[in-house]
């Protein structure tokens, strides 16, 4: 109970005085999972989208596939983004193992069948609403994606702040790839690890709460931009 | 001016699913004008018949649907008022000015339109509501003016009425009969007989998928030349 109570005053302590580590490796945070949230939305949402709308053969499969993806384990993906990115590795030209970029990329591959599939099981709903509408007007195939895409978007809003969840509190993945590096790559989830290993409770626990702090405030600034749950129902 | 789509010559079309026939085997003509009001009991096939001719359902081998015009054409001249009409997750404004808009017109000039055709069918207080807060009529009156904004040569419409209450009702048919004599082609299902007694000009009476007759109203309902449409007309129930 002591080491929890010391956590939030350490965090406090840390947070008033504006601790210029703490600020860089949150900016880091942010920085890391707000891009690749940004990419996993742009693919996986058309992709979820497009899944909900077009019947091919082997629809069913990828849709299982994408599911089972969900729970992709972070350390395996960081271990193949490690590999792809290495220097004897197919990409190791680009010297990008080590930095956040790498981090972005390893968090892209983890969170698009997340937003992928939460989107196409929200759209595939709205699809089931629209079909007739959407057809009877003769729409052509991109422009029920769009007209989905932005009827569904509150919807869909919840698929990237749930790939934004699961990226901020990630650490198997970065881990690996970025190395944890003091002024690099250390995030906020890679110090909390380092710490705790090191037996500093307090600081750990610390940045746990900012943390924590740091996801919910990013959800509630996103709710309120976008005004979802300001009226009734939609 | 466009060209004409109309007459329509539908050939031995028939709508199968899973085996089972559903519509057809049908070869009829839908004429240039008039206002022609589809009966049968439940489960007859007036929507699958209503679907089928406006091209939404996959019609059997050796069925075909002869529009005047290539059949792309013709899609986009044709109006379909759904059952229970679809209300996109817009305000009323956007959903009447939506088809406009897929098809290419600008933003503002679709908005003008569609606000002239919402003050036609009495909604324009509702504009800027959201199009899922309209009451049932309303919803269905939000759903013919989206049908007709793109003014087409025939509108196709499936027991619009189901489930109004008797003033949205005459509303709704005060609107179809304005419509209609604009110019505008209809074809209406429902199996309201009082309804059908009040709007049909001529009468397709549907049973297991086959129209078994199709003639002027004032004929239908004074002498129905089918055993089933005796029936119906009397109110019994017909298998």
């Amino acid at each position: 109970m002591n080491d929890i109570l010391a956590g939030l005053i350490h965090a406090a302590h840390l947070i008033f005085t504006l601790d210029a580590d703490l600020i860089e490796i949150s900016v880091r945070s942010l920085r890391v999972t707000l891009s690749a949230v940004v990419v996993s939305s742009l693919i996986g949402l058309p992709l979820g989208c497009w899944l909900a709308v077009q019947r091919f053969r082997f629809r069913r499969l990828v849709i299982a596939t994408l599911n089972a993806l969900m729970g992709l384990p972070p350390v395996v993906v960081g271990l193949i983004v490690y590999l792809l990115l290495s220097r004897s590795g197919p990409f190791g030209v680009f010297g990008l193992l080590f930095t956040p970029t790498a981090m972005i990329i390893a968090q892209v591959v983890i969170l698009t069948p997340l937003i992928a599939s939460i989107s196409h099981q929200a759209i595939r709903d709205l699809w089931a609403e629209y079909h007739d509408l959407l057809i009877s007007l003769n729409t052509t195939r991109r422009q029920r994606i769009l007209t989905l895409l932005w009827d569904g978007r509150r919807a869909l809003l919840t698929a990237s702040l749930a790939g934004f969840g699961r990226g901020i509190g990630e650490v198997g993945a970065i881990m690996i790839v970025g190395g944890n590096i003091d002024h690099a790559t250390r995030v906020l989830t890679t110090a909390i690890s380092l710490e705790t290993g090191k037996g500093n409770f307090s600081l750990a626990l610390a940045l746990g709460f900012v943390l924590i702090g740091l996801a919910v405030a990013v959800n509630l600034i996103i709710h309120s931009l976008s005004r979802t749950e300001v009226s009734g129902r939609w | 001016m466009v060209d004409a789509i109309l007459p329509l010559s539908v050939e031995n079309a028939q709508v199968r699913r899973r085996g089972k026939v559903l519509v057809g085997p049908i070869t009829t003509t839908v004429s240039e004008t008039g206002l022609s009001i589809v009966m049968g009991p439940n489960g007859a096939g007036k929507t699958t018949l209503l679907r089928l001719l406006h091209g939404m359902e996959r019609i059997a081998p050796g069925g075909q649907l002869n529009w005047q015009v290539p059949e792309p054409k013709a899609r986009g001249q044709q109006g379909f008022v759904f059952q229970a009409p679809i209300m996109m997750r817009r305000s009323a404004l956007e959903n009447v000015a939506y088809p406009l808009i897929i098809h290419g017109m600008a933003r503002s000039v679709a908005r003008d339109r569609a606000k002239a055709w919402l003050a036609r069918v009495g909604l324009q207080g509702s504009a800027e509501k959201r199009a899922t807060v309209l009451s049932g009529g309303e919803r269905q009156k939000l759903a013919l003016a989206r049908a007709l904004i793109r003014q087409p040569q025939i509108l196709f419409l499936d027991e619009p009425c189901a489930n109004l209450d008797g003033r949205a009702t005459r509303e709704f048919e005060a609107l179809l009969l304005e419509i209609h004599q604009e110019g505008t082609r209809i074809v209406m299902s429902t199996h309201d007989i009082g309804q059908a007694r009040r709007l049909a000009q001529d009468v397709w009476f549907i049973h297991h998928g086959q129209i078994l007759e199709k003639t002027p109203a004032e004929t239908f309902f004074e002498h129905p030349e089918s055993m089933e449409a005796r029936a119906f007309l009397q109110g019994d129930i017909i298998e």
